[in-house]
């Protein structure tokens, strides 16, 4: 454990006012040795809002994921994330920035060789949060993705859906302004992957977080846009399409990229209505 | 296997060398600033000292039985026998003992730094670990190399007694020397400049060990089999580092001391 942490550098980053955007990416550009991989990529996230990343594979979505919390710098263009230029960061400063952002990484990237405790609390344990708290908070985050009799087991352990979830519960154990989650449904098999969309939901529902959920699979991106976490009943139930929002999320919108380059932006029905040949190929 | 063109291949090299200069240059500065992974540098600690000693021993005691043998018989063609203790001390303070140990560490630790950081590089674990708000240069890179060099330079002190023992043991017990006289001849040989010298090459092995097994780790790519080819990177590249650099320190000790 470190004896002493940056805190100071965490505090003095402003928390957005509810106008900036919490996700900007200007004319981003990004190629791997001569590839282009993103191109020209331009789009806001508002606060609150989730964002669905949709696309073929190797369209360069978990890229755009890994740009906007900084793990890549990208070759031109500018990306502000919570209103700062995260080109422009020191290094100290980039990781304060990250300590507000979960991500929740495609195979999960749980650590091996730390137990499901250790793991959820691993950014606790980085800002010194004292044991006893930490603990509470661990098992409050377990309990959320409905795994607290998991605590003490390893990520060899566990199948793929729990690492999944184990990874959601350190994501959003620190409370983040903002979450990415990169394919959290990829290769669980539908009825874990509903669990997974449901356990999305309910972050989104019920705290409200900005989030970009990367995913291949329509209908994940559509159940999230057509349903809502109901607390009272503990599970997911369709939004009503004699109601206010016609069935539809108002907060959820679409990106859906094809080779490097965004070919929709907007809402669910504008995405559902579009005339673009390839997206309508693309939705059958 | 792909052909490069030299123009590309170049620019990897250069860019290899670049990447390796930033990263040691951070691990270095991040010694002298906070936070300090403790708990990390005690038990990379263990696992290279503690863990590398039965090797560190059995290589030392060894050597130095075998370079007793050997010199004997030259030796005794000058007449100059009793000379094996001056020569097994020499040789194993100022040479053997800090080039072996740096070796042997290199091949038990540069690649167990290499596979573990690999491991984790083509898991996501590095990137979880960045995205998670803890830089894994400090984290992971610092306490390996802060570790491997306060280790080394115990270690080579172990291998130097172990090799001037095992010189002993077999210079009395099986060429028949008087042993008191073997120890003198050790003792009075060796010269502060000499001491010295065979101390300051392990702080630069342990240095090459760590930045090398961890700068080949953390670019690991291509899964499994990545993982195993930075370790054998890691092994090659970090052996013949510490060779390289045992030349020039030697050159400069000898500027310094005179011999």
């Amino acid at each position: 454990m470190p004896d002493d942490l940056p805190n100071s550098d965490v505090a003095t980053m402003e928390p957005t006012d509810g106008k900036t955007p919490v996700v900007q990416f200007d004319n981003v550009s990004i190629s791997f040795d001569v590839k282009p991989v993103l191109q020209g990529i331009s789009f806001a996230v508002e606060r609150g809002q989730t964002l669905i990343l949709l696309g073929p594979a190797g369209c360069g979505k978990s890229v755009l994921l890994k740009l906007a919390n900084g793990l890549l710098k990208p070759d031109s263009g500018t990306i502000c994330v919570f209103g700062e230029d995260i080109n422009k960061l020191r290094r100290r400063e980039m990781y304060a920035m990250r300590a507000r952002i979960g991500m929740v990484f495609q195979e999960s990237a749980l650590f091996d060789s730390l137990n499901v405790e250790d793991n959820v609390a691993y950014r606790l344990h980085e800002e010194q949060v004292p044991e006893e708290e930490a603990h509470k908070r661990v098992v409050e985050a377990l309990k959320f993705v409905e795994l607290e009799t998991a605590i003490d087991k390893f990520p060899s352990e566990l199948s793929g859906g729990m690492r999944r979830r184990v990874s959601i519960a350190r994501a959003i154990i620190s409370n983040p302004d903002l979450i990415l989650y990169d394919s959290p449904t990829g290769g669980l098999d539908p009825i874990t992957s509903t669990t997974i969309i449901e356990l999305v939901m309910k972050q989104r529902d019920v705290s409200h977080t900005t989030s970009l959920v990367v995913t291949h699979r329509l209908q994940d991106a559509f159940m999230l846009a057509t349903h809502r976490f109901d607390v009272s009943t503990g599970g997911m139930q369709p939004i009503a399409k004699d109601g206010p929002n016609h069935g539809i999320d108002p907060g959820m919108k679409f990106l859906v990229l094809n080779e490097g380059k965004i070919v929709f932006h907007g809402t669910t029905e504008e995405l559902v209505h579009s005339d673009d040949p390839w997206i309508k190929r693309y939705l059958e | 296997m792909s052909i490069l063109s030299p123009d590309v291949f170049i620019k990897q090299q250069v860019a290899a060398v670049q990447e390796y200069s930033i990263l040691s240059g951070r691990a270095i500065a991040d010694i002298f600033t906070r936070p300090r992974y403790w708990a990390d540098i005690y038990t990379q600690m263990d696992s290279i000292g503690a863990g590398s000693m039965p090797i560190i021993i059995l290589s030392g005691f060894f050597t130095g039985c075998v370079l007793a043998l050997q010199s004997v018989t030259a030796l005794k063609e000058f007449g100059a026998v009793s000379m094996t203790g001056s020569l097994v001390a020499l040789s194993m303070v100022k040479e053997l003992g800090p080039v072996l140990t740096g070796l042997m560490v290199s091949g038990r630790n540069a690649a167990g730094m290499a596979s573990e950081l690999g491991s984790m590089k083509v898991t996501e674990q590095i990137d979880a670990m960045r995205a998670l708000g803890t830089d894994p240069v400090r984290k992971l890179v610092t306490p390996r190399l802060i570790a491997t060099i306060f280790m080394l330079f115990f270690l080579t002190i172990i291998a130097d007694t172990a090799g001037i023992a095992g010189g002993t043991l077999v210079a009395v017990n099986m060429l028949g020397l008087n042993a008191s006289s073997y120890l003198h001849s050790s003792y009075t040989s060796l010269v502060h400049g000499d001491v010295v010298q065979g101390l300051t090459k392990p702080i630069f092995s342990g240095f090459i060990i760590a930045t090398v097994g961890c700068f080949f780790g953390m670019r690991t790519t291509g899964g499994t089999q990545g993982v195993g080819r930075a370790t054998t990177q890691a092994v090659v590249v970090s052996s013949v580092f510490i060779i390289v650099v045992d030349f020039i320190v030697t050159r400069l000790m000898i500027g310094i001391f005179g011999s």
